[in-house]
């Protein structure tokens, strides 16, 4: 007996350091990724980055335009994108719960959410761009807003499908037609899971380079004209990062620390809500 | 009240002396191709507490959920028969079951509270089907409260939320907000098999009080609940209705040796 146990702690010891070299290995990894975006980003990090335009080679400027590229391109994806993610997610997990076109829109949204985004780049570039005959911040917000459909659908429902059926039947006793059901008391119970399915597109998108290269392409300027190219923080870091000058290349830097931190700012903000969930 | 004696199908215990709120006559139900209710006929007496008990999967619960059409919720249920309420059938498709809804009530085993402050949990229901002023909506909130028996526990934090409340609370918090509609028969679907004695003492003094207004059908597992709130009872097994009778003779003098058994705990 002895001895089986004695095996037994040597495989619990082997697996053990096995599991702990796994996660050193990744957090290794997130660790140098982050100390060297820090390195080199904080030393550009001046009040010219968030004042002025991205300079051409050579000058001095900032991020400013493509900032705000960012920022319009994904509020509007967000926003065109997150309802209908909404909508069909509550169809799967209230209305179509027990259908067959629930099944099948959740393989399909399974396909999209993992869809390569340079797909759905080029996608909006033949439906948007070739039409309109020019790359333009419409066209950026769009291919963002089908990036953000499968995330919202995929968490809406997830989140619905945790609030407890008892509380749908209690509310149903109390006379309550479906739509107030779902909007007044399945909602407002998932509301944290809610907003974090939101949040999670958000950070999703923000990061995406491949979908405005073919959509938002870029601007050089100051340009809040959806008709017209617009500039993106991932597609100047793109363009900069790969170009021969040192000035370029300290703005891709600072960039890049920019949307790791924005990103990171919202993973930790839909966390801290995913857990008020839990709690409650 | 003849019309009731003089309907068919009727329970054979069916009496003239007091009226029927609801008559269950050969009803069948259907969980798919699963019959889980078989033929069942039985009167639920105006402002009367009737018990359902019965083994697990005997249907109980079944019956209890068919009388205020919650089964609609799910595809591929579906009952036949007739159950008359007030003498109008509520299986009928023309039956807006939100309507029914409101007038039959329904509280849950577990304690389902909104995701809202107490106050709102009550005043939720009310503002649904009347336009109320706010001082009337505050009366009405302490009355329903009141009714439940919650009003003093809670009465100086109205706005904290419903889930903050203890299981036995929870529950009558659920009461006070199916009372606080106004409905005509309140669906009791095992209340208190959550709860500790204390809070099921509570409760089964609630369910007495509330009978004085409301018709009640209590679906429960604990026998002396049975017979302590109980004024009807209704012995079921495999989906069918073994007896029904005054809750004094089930208990002391059964008809049926199934039920004798039952009760005396030989199965169950």
């Amino acid at each position: 007996m002895a001895s089986i146990y004695a095996g037994r702690r040597r495989k619990h010891a082997i697996v053990m350091a096995l599991c702990i070299a796994a996660a050193v290995f990744g957090l290794a990894f997130l660790l140098l990724i982050l100390g060297a975006l820090l390195w080199h980003g904080l030393w550009g990090l001046t009040p010219a980055v968030f004042t002025e335009m991205t300079p051409p080679p050579g000058g001095s400027g900032g991020l400013l335009n493509a900032i705000v590229g960012s920022l319009i391109m994904t509020v509007l994806g967000v926003a065109v994108g997150a309802p209908v993610g909404m909508l069909a997610g509550t169809y799967m997990a209230e209305y179509g719960r027990y259908s067959r076109l629930t099944m099948f829109v959740r393989f399909i949204n399974d396909i999209l959410l993992s869809a390569p985004s340079i797909m759905i780049g080029l996608f909006i570039y033949e439906v948007l761009v070739v039409r309109m005959g020019h790359f333009s911040g419409l066209a950026g917000a769009m291919a963002l807003a089908v990036i953000v459909v499968p995330v919202v659908v995929r968490t809406t429902e997830d989140m619905l499908l945790l609030v407890p059926g008892p509380l749908r039947e209690a509310a149903a006793a109390l006379g309550l037609p479906r739509s107030y059901v779902i909007i007044r008391i399945a909602y407002r119970a998932a509301r944290a899971g809610l907003i974090t399915g939101v949040l999670l597109a958000v950070a999703r998108i923000s990061g995406e380079t491949a979908p405005l290269l073919f959509t938002a392409l870029n601007n050089q300027f100051w340009s809040t004209d959806l008709g017209a190219p617009m500039a993106s923080l991932p597609a100047v870091i793109f363009q900069f990062a790969l170009s021969p000058y040192k000035d370029w290349q300290q703005l891709a830097w600072t960039g890049a620390l920019i949307i790791t931190f924005a990103v990171l700012t919202l993973s930790v903000l839909a966390r801290v809500l995913a857990r008020q969930r839990v709690t409650q | 009240m003849s019309l009731v004696m003089d309907a068919p199908a009727a329970h054979p215990m069916a009496r003239s002396d007091v009226s029927e709120k609801i008559s269950i006559r050969g009803l069948d139900f259907f969980y798919g191709q699963t019959r889980a209710l078989k033929s069942i006929s039985l009167p639920l007496y105006r402002n009367e507490v009737t018990a359902f008990i019965g083994p697990s999967g005997c249907g109980k619960s079944t019956l209890l959920r068919v009388l205020n059409r919650m089964y609609d919720l799910y595809p591929n249920q579906r009952a036949e028969g007739e159950v008359l309420l007030d003498g109008e059938n509520l299986l009928s498709p023309d039956i807006d079951v939100n309507l029914l809804r409101s007038r039959v009530g329904m509280v849950f085993q577990k304690p389902t509270p909104f995701p809202m402050s107490i106050y709102e949990n009550i005043a939720f229901g009310i503002r649904l089907y009347e336009r109320v002023s706010k001082s009337e909506l505050d009366d009405r909130v302490k009355a329903a409260l009141e009714g439940a028996a919650l009003w003093n526990e809670v009465k100086d934090k109205l706005h904290a939320s419903g889930l903050s409340l203890s299981g036995g609370q929870q529950q009558r918090l659920c009461i006070a907000r199916t009372v606080a509609i106004h409905p005509e028969v309140i669906l009791l679907d095992e209340p208190a098999s959550a709860l500790d004695p204390i809070s099921t003492a509570k409760i089964e003094e609630l369910i007495d009080d509330l009978s004085e207004q409301y018709t009640i059908a209590i679906v429960t597992h604990n026998m002396q609940q049975a017979a302590r709130v109980s004024e009807y009872t209704a012995f079921m097994y495999l989906g069918e209705l073994i007896e029904f009778d005054r809750t004094r003779r089930v208990f002391t003098s059964p008809d049926k040796k199934q039920t004798q058994d039952y009760i005396t705990g030989r199965f169950g």
